[in-house]
């Protein structure tokens, strides 16, 4: 047994180290729990099933298109947030939050009535020949939504910790605004964006609830990993616990390697 | 200046307060599908007289399938008020979920079951006190939205790929039912989507988001107005069969038993026809 060292700089009350691992099996026990119930023996064909493999490359690709949606419009709008002062600021910061705590239903039911045929947006997109039900198009907008607060708030977060003195310095230098933004903002905080990036890719990878409600559920098409998990316990729990343990895998490989890449550039930023 | 100190401040503020928001909702959605008492149920629990005596009385839980939410608790109700002492209380989910839960030795006192399938894995398991007893039947309707815009008439329309329709996944029940009737008639339905319970295709249509959906006839009778039905002969290709038994690891049998027996009676019959269902 590898004994913590009771005293240092870095040293916490033993009380609250022990509190520490009792959340930590909190986390881990049920991992452990599901690891323990996969059938070893039928693991590999039940994971190359044509569903199965269908399913995960769905999920890859749609999480990939989700997330770079996110970088596209988050970083935009948390320089918004982050450098610029406007009246009804809070507001909008706390709008675009709110896909953070809605339950993913919910926020399914609010872009059907958007992007539905029976939507707000029924005329626009039907003059222009835009059908996105059922599409993997729906999938994609699905986990752009409840993945873009995760990208806004910690790269937000990481802007007002970097501050803006070497910005203004730079400008009285004469650098033009996407000078400044290219060349100083962005490196400052591309810990934080890469962060945020990865927490926006594994909230896409395991969005359910906005898919099921808003893109259906078609092999190939819309039914990502956690659908098709869903689907499977129906009839076969040992494909869906299977399928489980290679999402979690993915989801902690993509973590583990942002991180690590995240630490390279230098530590710090961001929710991670 | 000061601006950015103080919403500095509200921004944590905001997420406490959202944060409360959420814990809330998830709250609230857990209390929706948990086990709930019948509606307007105040009655002393007398389950320790219960089991000695023949005349009903004292509490029962009973596990039904989630199609059968509005009738049961419907009939749970008429059954209380006919039989003074009386409580019986109902835990509805997907009926897989239910054996899973009773093999997991849920406290259930009967288990009514959308289909026989999963009611012989508790047969098997020699968890059903007695034989169980057919009480109902549900067979395929067609659901469109109100108005059925894009004209649906028949089972063969669904084969048209310009008819957006919407089936429930093979893997549950309600899908299951959709490839027999599909192979009964040499009709391939085009779905652009194969959800994975009855109410998400319910929920598609209603939306207007899909043309047509199949779905029991129970659903398109308690979707009320928010969609259309349309009826079809072949459907009888496929007619789903719900049983219900008392489990042997009841404490109340008697009370049990005489819920089953208001269930197959004529009050019960009678509110299970009202719902859509058909005889067994």
């Amino acid at each position: 047994m590898p004994r913590i060292a009771p005293s240092g700089p870095g040293s916490v009350p033993r009380w609250v180290l022990a509190i520490a691992i009792i959340g930590a099996l909190f986390v881990v026990l049920p991992l452990v729990a599901m690891v323990v119930r996969v059938n070893w023996g039928e693991f590999i064909p039940l994971i190359t099933s044509e569903s199965s493999v269908d399913a995960l490359l769905l999920s890859l690709r749609t999480s990939a298109a989700a997330t770079a949606l996110c970088i596209v419009f988050g970083v935009p709008m948390a320089l918004v947030l982050a450098r610029t002062s406007f009246p009804g600021q809070r507001i909008a910061r706390s709008l675009v939050l709110l896909p953070l705590v809605l339950p993913p239903v919910v926020g399914g039911i609010a872009l059907l009535y958007t992007f539905g045929r029976q939507g707000l947006l029924r005329e626009p997109m039907n003059v222009l020949g835009i059908q996105i039900a059922f599409s993997t198009t729906a999938v994609i907008l699905a986990q752009t939504f409840v993945a873009l607060p995760f990208l806004v708030l910690s790269l937000e977060g990481a802007l007002r910790t970097v501050g803006t003195r070497y910005e203004a310095v730079a400008a009285t230098l004469g650098a033009g605004p996407t000078t400044v933004l290219r060349r100083i903002t962005l490196p400052l905080v591309l810990p934080a964006l890469v962060s945020g990036s990865v927490l926006s890719f594994a909230r896409a990878l395991g969005e359910f609830g906005a898919t099921l409600t808003f893109a259906g559920s078609l092999q190939g098409v819309t039914r990502t990993l956690p659908l098709e998990i869903y689907l499977q316990r129906e009839t076969d729990p040992d494909t869906a616990v299977a399928l489980a343990l290679v999402l979690v895998a993915v989801a902690v490989l993509v973590v583990g390697l942002a991180h690590q890449a995240g630490s390279r550039t230098r530590a710090g930023g961001g929710l991670l | 200046m000061t601006r950015t100190k103080a919403s500095g401040r509200s921004i944590r503020n905001l997420s406490a307060l959202v944060l409360a928001a959420a814990v809330v909702t998830g709250a609230a959605a857990c209390a929706g599908t948990s086990a709930e008492p019948a509606a307007g149920t105040s009655a002393p629990d007398a389950s320790a007289s219960a089991t000695a005596t023949t005349a009903p009385a004292g509490t029962i839980t009973v596990f039904a399938a989630a199609s059968l939410k509005a009738t049961f608790t419907k009939l749970g109700t008429d059954f209380e008020a006919a039989n003074p002492g009386t409580t019986v209380t109902f835990s509805f989910a997907g009926s897989s979920d239910l054996v899973t839960q009773i093999t997991g030795g849920a406290p259930a006192d009967v288990f009514a079951s959308a289909d026989t399938k999963n009611m012989t894995k508790l047969t098997a398991a020699t968890l059903v006190s007695g034989t169980p007893v057919d009480f109902a039947t549900n067979i395929l309707e067609i659901a469109t939205p109100p108005g059925n815009p894009a004209g649906v008439k028949s089972f063969q329309d669904l084969a048209n790929p310009d008819i957006t329709t919407v089936i429930c996944a093979p893997a549950v029940p309600c899908g299951a039912a959709t490839v027999t009737v599909e192979q009964a008639t040499g009709v391939t339905i085009p779905a652009v989507s194969e959800e994975s319970a009855v109410t998400d295709v319910l929920g598609k249509v209603s939306s207007g988001e899909a043309d047509a959906g199949l779905v029991y006839a129970t659903d398109v009778q308690g979707a009320g107005s928010t969609v259309e039905g349309v009826p079809f002969a072949e459907s009888s290709a496929a007619v789903n069969t719900y049983p219900i038994a008392a489990l042997s690891a009841t404490k109340s049998p008697g009370l049990a038993q005489a819920f089953i027996d208001y269930v197959t009676g004529a009050d019960g019959q009678a509110v299970l026809t009202t719902a859509g269902f058909g005889k067994p």
